[in-house]
């Protein structure tokens, strides 16, 4: 443990989320964790950390930060004009800050929110499990609050290398009019057609209103057939709730566990984000989408991550060897196709099997460059 | 109560399994159930948020398929599990009724007609369910209050109500596990402390649990059994 990083001034509202606090919801407790869950777990695979580890979630005015060590770092999410000594910090990319060095933000550009990862993650107890703020209730992150003038923050040793976004990686440009794709429920049948329409075809505002809780939208009013009342339950992510005035209100990272209002529509995972970075006075209209549709959208999402990369070595290939002609499987001590494990020059004990007679012999796998 | 759970989608990672649409301990035993048969038993599921009559399944959609999820929930849901009577604790709280503890036991001896202390021995004479938690972490939503006991909210809420305060609001009765602003009428307060994020589990309460309030003989008893 070492203290990494000063705040010499907080910005408007930062503060330390992971992706979130699960299993106490039951009791209560809000998911909490990154608004833009993607752009979180981007900048940790950036800085070699686990995609789980603690960051900042900075909001319209980023914060100045001192380095105090050697760190790599990694800002991703919303442009909110980052400067490393003074020169422009490219986004979406690690980059080494050297100690001395001072982190500063100049102005929202793109986008509300910004996440900072730093190699290591930020070292503060987990609370329930998890170490993100969850500022209403008091707990998690640092004391349960948004960062101060004067607070120091330490770092976990870093678990592993900088990476690098996959080839042809374009970074979100979040724009002014956020369109979102919804799956229609748990209550859309306590609306008619003609509400559902209000809520697909029209574009709405966000709200002066929106804060972590929710973001409520100003436009039309979109009408219950009754009541807008329900029997309390559980509340998912990104649920379009309606209250009794017809205001749609998206519940976002730090909803209510429960409510009792009905739920018109969900925005999708792979959309939260989007929504996420919203600024109020911005625009959002709604486009319906199966649940199909979602998870093809949620696993694109998902390979973009998994695509994010290390300068790593060549990928492992199938070891063969190849007699008049004839291909010989290859396994290893284990019985394992053998492989060039690292992609490197190697030397293993394997056995092939040829007209039912096993034969065990030393291998030696020659990495050489292809032409 | 539904013969067979009904699906709601709740977006692309979480489904809402409705078992009714009522306020029933035999409801919300189905809910309980279900979600300690699920405990553990399913991977890819991420949480669940058990309520009245629903159990809000939150999954991760890459590591466990929708329709596989459902046929589990289907089976579980159909195997016959513990009564809820064996699953939940009964929980003693106890509580210092009326002063500066309750300021509205008045109220409620007034709308009801009761005498304080019968007010305190029908509030206390009872196990209440607890339906499920929410609204703010650790807070109870109670079933079971005498209906004889129930009284409108109060027309302008308090700014400021100390955690643990027991209150009434229409016909529930619940506790303020953090000081929060509210509306209910406030008949006493416990010396435990309901929510703890520091503690393993953080609520004293857990959904399916009945609670029983204990009446305390004064403040010198309350004090001696401060939590906070």
């Amino acid at each position: 443990m070492r203290s990494a990083i000063q705040i010499i001034e907080p910005g408007l509202f930062t503060t330390i989320q992971d992706r979130g606090r699960y299993g106490f919801q039951r009791f209560g407790v809000p998911v909490s964790g990154a608004m833009d869950q993607f752009a979180l777990r981007a900048a940790n695979l950036l800085v070699g950390n686990d995609e789980n580890a603690a960051a900042l979630e900075m909001t319209v005015i980023g914060p100045t930060l001192q380095i105090d060590a050697d760190v790599v770092i990694a800002v991703t999410g919303a442009d909110l004009s980052p400067m490393l000594d003074g020169s422009p910090l490219p986004r979406w990319e690690a980059v080494h800050a050297p100690a001395g060095g001072r982190l500063s933000f100049h102005g929202m550009q793109d986008g509300i929110r910004a996440y900072l990862a730093v190699a290591g993650g930020i070292d503060v107890p987990e609370v329930m499990d998890s170490r993100s703020t969850y500022v209403k209730a008091g707990f998690g992150g640092l004391d349960g609050r948004p960062l101060a003038r004067g607070d120091a923050l330490d770092t976990f040793a870093p678990p592993g290398q900088p990476r690098e976004m996959p080839d042809g990686f374009m970074p979100p440009a979040y724009g002014e009019d956020h369109s979102v794709r919804v799956i229609l429920g748990p209550q859309d049948h306590a609306f008619d057609n003609d509400a559902v329409n209000t809520l697909l075809g029209s574009t709405f505002t966000v709200s002066l209103d929106s804060d972590r809780m929710g973001y409520r939208l100003d436009g039309p009013k979109v009408a219950h057939q009754s009541s807008p009342d329900i029997v309390s339950e559980g509340n998912a992510p990104g649920a379009v709730q309606v209250s009794g005035d017809g205001a749609p209100t998206v519940l976002m990272a730090d909803r209510g566990t429960t409510g009792g209002y009905t739920k018109i529509a969900a925005v999708i995972t792979a959309d939260l984000g989007q929504l996420a970075q919203a600024v109020p006075g911005e625009t959002v209209r709604f486009t319906a989408v199966s649940i199909d549709e979602a998870h093809a959208a949620l696993a694109e999402r998902e390979a973009l991550l998994a695509a994010i990369h290390g300068p790593e070595p060549p990928a492992p290939k199938p070891v063969a060897v190849i007699i008049d002609g004839e291909a010989i499987e290859v396994v290893d001590a284990d019985g394992e196709p053998m492989t060039t494990t690292d992609g490197r020059s190697s030397a293993h004990r394997a056995t092939a099997t040829l007209e039912g007679m096993a034969y065990s012999f030393g291998v030696e796998v020659r990495v050489e460059e292809a032409e | 109560m539904y013969d067979e759970p009904v699906f709601r989608p709740a977006g692309d990672q979480a489904v809402l399994v409705e078992f009714g649409d009522e306020i029933s301990p035999e409801t919300n035993s189905r809910v309980h159930r279900l979600a300690h048969a699920i405990e553990g038993d399913v991977p890819g599921v991420v949480d669940l948020v058990p309520a009245y009559d629903s159990l809000l399944i939150q999954y991760d959609a890459s590591a466990l398929p929708l329709p596989e999820l459902q046929k589990r929930i289907v089976e579980l849901d159909s195997t016959p599990g513990e009564a809820a009577s064996e699953m939940g604790r009964v929980v003693e709280l106890p509580v210092l009724y009326g002063g500066v503890y309750g300021p509205d036991l008045e109220r409620v001896s007034e709308c009801s007609g009761l005498a304080a202390n019968e007010v305190v021995r029908l509030h206390s004479g009872t196990d209440y369910l607890v339906y499920m938690l929410g609204f703010t972490p650790g807070f109870p939503y109670l079933g079971g209050l005498n209906d004889a006991l129930a009284t409108p909210r109060l027309a302008t809420p308090r700014l400021e109500i100390p955690a643990g305060s027991v209150g009434i609001a229409e016909s529930q009765t619940g506790v303020y596990p953090l000081s929060s602003p509210g509306g209910w009428n406030l008949i006493g307060r416990t010396p435990l402390s309901l929510f703890d994020p520091t503690r393993q589990p953080p609520s004293m309460l857990s959904p399916g649990d009945r609670v029983r309030f204990v009446p305390l003989d004064g403040p010198d008893e309350y004090e001696s059994m401060t939590e906070r």
